[in-house]
């Protein structure tokens, strides 16, 4: 039983896809803890990989001093905390990014304000 | 007629009588029909009757003690108001800490009222039941004593005239509510091992001592006050939580378990809603009491420790996050201001980086992680400040599904780390900010699929005044949830430096000290 309760319980989950404009991606910078959690934004699913980087990143990121001097070629990447390369000129979907995935980037050489992981 | 004076009678004769001798066992419909609930959670009571009130009191003289009270604490109330007593406190930071405890813990002292009420209103046993009634009463008197005397701040100060509205919408105040909602949809047995048990008498010291004891170092008689009044009920609350575990495992073998699970929920649960109480001792009172890991140290290391090993000969195990949660003592209340200070927009009081002379007492009370980790943070923020750039993100956080904190939280042996945790359920992810979250979540998934996540729920349109159309051009959506928060942009929030609350704290403290 999913729940213990005095009788039948069953409700539909609040967050399904169907309730949102576009898909939710949670999207975290490793070693970056100024932004004290990932950020949490709709991501239409025909978006480019490549086209979130270039256009959505920067305006979460760069009011840390970091943000300019990351290398996005040598730029590793997680989805649901495990390794993976995208496609940059492919679509979310397609790089397997769905509704409520989490994407982490870790950006080698980049460790936060002195060094502090912030 | 002569007068026929009987004697008077004992204590214990005045609470059989007044207790349980007022229960009966209904007769024209079943007992299971009259009390529907006490079963379906798997907790077996064989004889209510076993249950020992260890207060014994009666409602005569529980009318007679709390009016005392009152007349006292409004007393001192009146005084401080009309000596202008909010000019007395440190400095107008400190009134920000009220603005939380208004907004988040206020509130919830009126859900215990209700589920006090409720659970009482479900047991069978006529013990239990006037304890839990004494319990409720309290519990609405806190909320009602808390409002009268921050009442005299609302005529000064932002950010207090909403608190009601706020709780049900703000994103940090989600936190507070979920925790008392998802109590008081347990059942009777869950409610009270979670409420009674687990928060009153785990964790309350480490809620109301830090408050009660900052508004009396901040110079706030006014909080000091109905502090000191709740205190007495604190300590019977306390008792009643003890009480009430040790009749449930003496009742059948078979409790141990479900107690356990819940015991180690709700410790998890209330814990994570102490993150709010870990940053107010550390950043937001001007004169501060102890640290939080000072705190944690001796009201949850040295007195939960001794309440374990007391409780062992019944088989409970210390809770199982209590180890992490000894390990986040020294990164708690850090992690969390950063959080404030971030979306300093979205909240109804102020923000602000620590002083360099703030940062010398985290130094010192955080040896081991404050310049290392922290330190290069609020320098950061202080120096971008400085030059006009104060940061306020304005991209939302992505919230834990259980305690639903923004995932603030780190590795428990890697503070450079967050940490993430999620669960598949019926083909959707959750996300979780710690193992402790996620196990509650594994074991009540139907529960908490419904989770009102403000962030999720300001993205699927359901956070915006009805006046406004989110498909029109020039559509802010930002200023339109601060508009159904009811927060005033630029006057209940952002940082202190810039706020009204601090000019006229200064204004009003010159005139009264001089011409």
């Amino acid at each position: 039983m999913s729940v213990t309760s005095v009788a039948a319980y069953d409700f539909p989950p609040k967050d399904g896809a169907d309730k949102f404009p576009a898909p939710l991606l949670y999207i975290g910078w490793e070693d970056h803890k100024m932004f004290c959690a990932p950020f949490c934004v709709p991501v239409p699913p025909a978006t480019k990989f490549g086209d979130f980087v270039t256009d959505a990143l920067p305006g979460m990121f760069s009011p840390h001093p970091d943000f300019k001097h990351i290398d996005w070629n040598k730029t590793e990447w997680f989805l649901s905390g495990k390794p993976f390369k995208p496609d940059m000129g492919k679509t979310m979907v397609e790089n397997g990014v769905g509704h409520k995935s989490v994407v982490r980037f870790r950006t080698p050489g980049l460790t936060g304000l002195g060094n502090s992981c912030f | 007629m002569d007068m026929k004076a009987s004697k008077k009678l004992g204590l214990k004769e005045r609470y059989t009588l007044m207790t349980r001798d007022l229960a009966w066992t209904p007769t024209y419909q079943a007992v299971k029909d009259v009390f529907p609930l006490t079963e379906y959670e798997g907790i077996k009571i064989h004889d209510w009757d076993k249950f020992e009130d260890p207060f014994r009191m009666t409602m005569d003289s529980y009318w007679k003690y709390q009016a005392e009270k009152e007349r006292k604490l409004y007393a001192i109330i009146d005084a401080f108001t009309q000596n202008n007593g909010h000019l007395g406190v440190t400095d107008a930071r400190y009134i920000n800490a009220l603005k939380l405890f208004l907004t988040g813990i206020t509130p919830v002292e009126y859900m215990a009222h209700r589920g006090f009420a409720h659970i009482g209103r479900q047991y069978p046993g006529a013990g239990p039941r006037v304890a839990c009634l004494m319990q409720s009463l309290d519990e609405i008197r806190h909320a009602q004593t808390q409002i009268h005397s921050l009442s005299n701040y609302n005529k000064y100060y932002n950010g207090f005239q909403n608190w009601r509205h706020q709780h049900d919408r703000v994103w940090y105040l989600s936190v507070p509510k979920s925790f008392f909602d998802d109590a008081v949809s347990g059942g009777p047995f869950e409610y009270i091992i979670a409420i009674g048990f687990a928060f009153e008498y785990v964790l309350t010291n480490l809620l109301f001592v830090p408050f009660i004891s900052g508004a009396a170092y901040n110079g706030d008689m006014g909080a000091m006050a109905f502090g000191f009044s709740a205190q007495s009920d604190e300590s019977r609350h306390m008792t009643l939580g003890l009480e009430v575990i040790k009749f449930i495992l003496e009742q059948d073998p078979a409790n141990l378990p479900i107690v356990q699970a819940w015991i180690d929920k709700w410790f998890w649960r209330g814990y994570r809603v102490l993150t709010l109480v870990a940053m107010m001792m550390d950043y937001m009172l001007p004169k501060r009491v102890m640290s939080w890991k000072e705190a944690w140290e001796i009201y949850a290391e040295q007195n939960g420790g001794a309440l374990f090993a007391d409780l062992a000969r019944y088989g409970i195990k210390v809770p199982k996050g209590w180890e992490q949660a000894c390990k986040e003592k020294d990164h708690l209340s850090h992690l969390a201001w950063n959080t404030f200070y971030s979306y300093g927009m979205a909240a109804p009081f102020h923000t602000w980086a620590p002083s360099e002379k703030d940062m010398e007492w985290l130094s010192a009370k955080y040896p081991d992680t404050f310049d290392k980790y922290y330190r290069s943070l609020w320098t950061h923020y202080a120096r971008e400040q400085a030059e006009g750039r104060r940061y306020y993100s304005t991209t939302l956080p992505m919230l834990c599904q259980i305690c639903q904190i923004p995932m603030i939280f780190t590795e428990p042996d890697d503070p450079t780390k967050i940490a993430y945790r999620e669960s598949d359920y019926k083909n959707i992810k959750y996300h979780f900010c710690s193992d402790g979250c996620k196990s509650i979540f594994d074991l009540e998934p139907g529960k908490y699929v419904q989770s009102w996540l403000p962030v999720h729920q300001i993205h699927q349109g359901n956070c915006f005044p009805s006046d406004v159309d989110p498909g029109k051009p020039g559509f802010n959506p930002l200023a339109e949830v601060l508009r159904w928060y009811r927060i005033s942009d630029g006057i209940d929030n952002r940082d202190y430096a810039d706020s009204p609350d601090k000019q006229n704290f200064e204004t009003w403290r010159t005139q009264a000290t001089g011409n």
